[in-house]
């Protein structure tokens, strides 16, 4: 028997061994973006585009599977030990990690990056991320010298104290906020840090030059062991979608990092032979038709039950050429927490009269909808135009620059209905919390907020505090459901309408070896330290 | 002369004053918050404030202006919102392509108006003229991003001549510096066959002829220098034309140029970029303008006396 298994296993082995050769070490593959990369400092870019770079130069205490969802360490040397109260972390470094200076990182790093974002002169976008922290606001407000709940035990072992148990917070433990930088680089380079990282990571930034290319190369002293495969990356910026495409075909690019251009899009899916190099996969963001709770008819919850029915979802996703998955609620499939049995409102415009009429607008109203005005978002808005007017509803459409709309959908009682298409939610980390406090919830329905329904229901607020106390293992089931069932109330008051989850698609060169896992990671994005070259 | 350049520079300060004025109030009343943008969704609100006050925006507008100049004044352009780098280096190291792009431009709109337009003035009313004239049209109302990409469909890509796109040399610059001319050398060669028309019905042509003088030494060594001093106005204005030119024409080839620097920070309202570049365009186009007056005053001297 236990022959047998040894052959099995040996057997499995070699299979494997055929179908997935290990990935050969060298060369180089080249990367193109529309857009300039505007820093790479952790603390402070904040990205799609310069978010999987950070993670080719640095790394944090903590990180996720390939492709999946679940904490794994990294720079920690195991998953951290706990207290009973679940507001104390100690986190165990690994033994000799260096900076790409040469120097070992030590606890001491740990808590200065951490106080590094919190510092109001670092201007960091993820400042609020870590602010739970003992200690840290007196920190921010200048109170403090230092932070009090950061206490760096040995040069390996560092503790963190919260003021209050946080489930999500080793989530936040491996956002590239929670990158650890060495403080004499970013002494020496002051403000240009961002130009010149120096990290831990599997990659060193070579070269940049601005707005024309960046050049990584390999990190020969990584501390895991034959990573990365790669020699080099190249990422050049300012390459149009659609001649970067081109670019592609001629093998002068490796990936597109922006996606297959609108207009090549079909004719790409359509070809079996291009085919092979395009990856799909469903992204962890929503995006929606944001209904203000309160502004005019919006008030009532049964005029916005009717403009969930009204809005055929179908037809947008048309528009889109199908790159989307109906959504029926607030929160992604990817989503730990995302409720499969959610129905959300199905296309019924009789119904949605019927209910207009109850609610006291037989002959409709007017409002307004206001949206970005880069393609197609002024024809998804359109359609939504279309079809509220079935329903007796006149839509004035606002089509304006995307800062414009942002200023006015934060604006309390200004936008009425806000669609969201160019700033849909996409997760900062896979923690349903991170899908109610910044965008549903009571202290984010303030002005400047991105609680754009401005709805701010107490009672939920109370619950998803509760849920967010529960870190024991044995209680996350319970806390996932609860938090379902905090977005059914929410679907329930149809503060927004849910339209689709965003289904991104990439192409890759021939010579390029890398699966949907590492280049549509849902954490990372893009996997550099994973992919290889065929040789 | 003196007094002309002086009163021409005295004037141009004006103008650039007038210039960051109007920018920065432009930006000031954009229905947008520029903390919001750095500090992007996910921040708090806290988060946004206190980006807000370290970037001196919650001080009153005067109060920012009146800081924005004196910094300028002693060349300090201040410091970009969303890179966190100095203005005045990201901006130095965009200059130079730009220029590139310009002199590549002017050239072929010269190399392709001054022949088209000279064989117009020649065949005036008969087809080439009214080809020349056609073209002239056509260049001048195609949309630039629609040009660019066509050409880079055709050219670079169809019959692989050029490279797709990005910085590099002669073989780089051809395809966005014909996208950029090609407008303008419609233009020019309207202006070149009107000029040239006009200086071939004036009597000392006729004299050259009557002398015996060959048609080509009639138009070149006679008639062309008389009718140059428009060209020269023209390259002047062309430069401020080009300036908002390169800002399509770089982002569809991915020419790393101050066009793209400005249309990336107008995306995210970086106000310090935005400014720091329309200062500098308006520094260019004013001394550009200034050396074409210059070089007119010096070619014909009935402009200094009138």
């Amino acid at each position: 028997m236990k022959r047998f298994t040894g052959r099995t296993l040996l057997g499995l082995t070699l299979l494997l061994g055929t179908a997935h050769a290990a990935p050969q070490q060298g060369g180089s593959i080249t990367v193109s973006y529309k857009d300039d990369v505007t820093t790479l400092d952790p603390a402070v870019g904040y990205d799609y585009q310069n978010w999987p770079m950070e993670k080719m130069v640095f790394d944090a205490l903590l990180d996720y599977t390939s492709g999946g969802t679940t904490l794994t360490p990294r720079l920690a040397a195991k998953m951290p030990d706990v207290s009973k109260d679940g507001k104390t972390y100690t986190f165990t470094l690994r033994k000799g990690v260096k900076f790409h200076n040469g120097r070992v990182m030590t606890a001491d790093d740990v808590k200065y990056s951490l106080e590094r974002v919190l510092d109001p002169k670092t201007k960091s976008p993820g400042q609020s991320f870590y602010t739970d922290i003992a200690g840290a606001q007196a920190f921010v407000d200048g109170k403090a010298k230092a932070v009090s709940g950061i206490a760096v035990l040995a040069p390996d072992k560092v503790k963190i104290t919260l003021n209050a148990p946080n489930a999500a917070f080793l989530n936040i433990m491996a956002m590239n906020f929670a990158f650890i930088v060495p403080k004499e680089a970013v002494a020496k380079a002051g403000e240009d840090f961002g130009h010149q990282p120096v990290g831990t990571g599997p990659f060193k930034l070579k070269s940049w030059v601005s707005g024309q290319q960046l050049q990584f190369e390999r990190n020969p002293n990584y501390f895991m062991a034959d990573m990365p495969y790669l020699d080099g990356v190249t990422v050049k910026v300012g390459l149009d979608p659609s001649v970067a495409y081109l670019s592609l075909q001629r093998g002068e690019i490796d990936l597109l990092g922006d996606g297959i251009p609108p207009a090549q899009f079909l004719q790409v899916t359509r070809d079996p032979k291009l085919k092979a190099n395009v990856f799909s996969k469903t992204s962890v963001n929503t995006t929606y038709l944001s209904l203000n709770t309160g502004v005019g008819p919006l008030k009532d919850v049964r005029v916005r039950q009717a403009i969930n029915m009204a809005i055929d979802k179908t037809k947008i996703l048309r528009i889109i050429n199908g790159r989307g998955v109906v959504a029926r609620g607030v929160l992604p499939p990817l989503m730990p927490g995302y409720d499969k049995t959610e129905k959300g409102y199905a296309y019924d415009p009789a119904k949605a009269k019927t209910l207009l009429a109850a609610a006291g607008f037989k002959n409709g109203f007017e409002t307004t909808l206001y949206t970005t005005s880069t393609d197609p978002n002024p024809r998804i808005a359109q359609s939504i135009q279309q079809d509220l007017a079935q329903i007796g509803v006149k839509v004035q459409l606002k089509s304006l620059a995307q800062s414009s709309v942002i200023d006015a959908a934060s604006t309390p009682k200004t936008a009425a209905m806000v669609w969201s298409g160019g700033l849909a939610w996409t997760q900062d980390y896979p923690d349903p919390s991170d899908f109610y406090w910044p965008i549903l919830s009571c202290r984010s329905a303030v002005q400047g907020g991105w609680n754009w329904p401005f709805v701010c229901d107490k009672a939920l607020d109370a619950r998803a505090e509760k849920g967010d106390r529960m870190v024991a293992p044995a209680q996350q089931a319970a806390r996932l459901k609860e938090y379902a069932s905090i977005f059914a109330a929410l679907n329930k008051q149809a503060v927004w309408v849910p339209v689709f989850h965003e289904v991104r698609y990439t192409m890759k060169s021939d010579r390029l070896v890398g699966g949907v896992d590492d280049l549509l990671d849902p954490t990372h994005f893009i996997n550099y330290e994973r992919l290889s070259v065929k040789k | 002369m003196l007094t002309f350049t002086v009163s021409r520079v005295l004037q141009s300060l004006g103008v650039l004053l007038v210039a960051s004025v109007f920018t920065f109030s432009l930006i000031f009343l954009l229905p947008a918050d520029p903390a919001r943008l750095v500090a992007g969704p996910s921040a708090s609100v806290q988060t946004v404030d206190s980006i807000r006050r370290e970037l001196g925006l919650d001080r009153p507008f005067v109060a920012q202006y009146a800081l924005y100049l004196t910094h300028l004044l002693q060349g300090d352009l201040g410091r970009s919102y969303k890179q966190q780098t100095a203005v005045r280096p990201l901006i130095a190291s965009r200059v130079w392509p730009t220029f590139q792009l310009m002199l590549g431009a002017v050239a072929l709109e010269l190399l392709m108006g001054l022949p088209l337009g000279i064989w117009a003035a020649l065949k005036r009313g008969r087809w080439p003229d009214r080809l020349v004239m056609g073209f002239a049209f056509l260049g001048a109302s195609a949309p630039q991003f629609w040009l660019g990409l066509s050409l880079v469909y055709l050219l670079a890509y169809g019959l692989n001549l050029f490279p797709l796109g990005g910085y590099g040399g002669l073989s780089h610059l051809f395809l966005p510096a014909l996208t950029l001319g090609l407008g303008g050398a419609g233009w020019y060669a309207r202006v070149i066959r009107s000029s040239l028309l006009e200086v071939l019905a004036r009597d000392y042509v006729r004299t050259a002829r009557a002398k015996g003088l060959s048609q080509s030494r009639v138009v070149v060594r006679h008639a062309l220098r008389n009718a140059a001093p428009p060209i020269i106005s023209m390259i002047g204005l062309d430069i401020g034309v080009f300036m908002g030119g390169v800002v399509v024409v770089e982002s569809v080839f991915g020419w790393p140029g101050l066009g793209r620097l400005v249309w990336d920070a107008i995306r995210v309202v970086d106000i310090p970029v935005i400014v720091g570049v329309v200062i500098f365009s308006a520094v260019v186009i004013t001394l550009a303008n200034l050396l074409a007056d210059l070089v007119q005053l010096a070619l014909d001297p009935r402009i200094r006396y009138s």
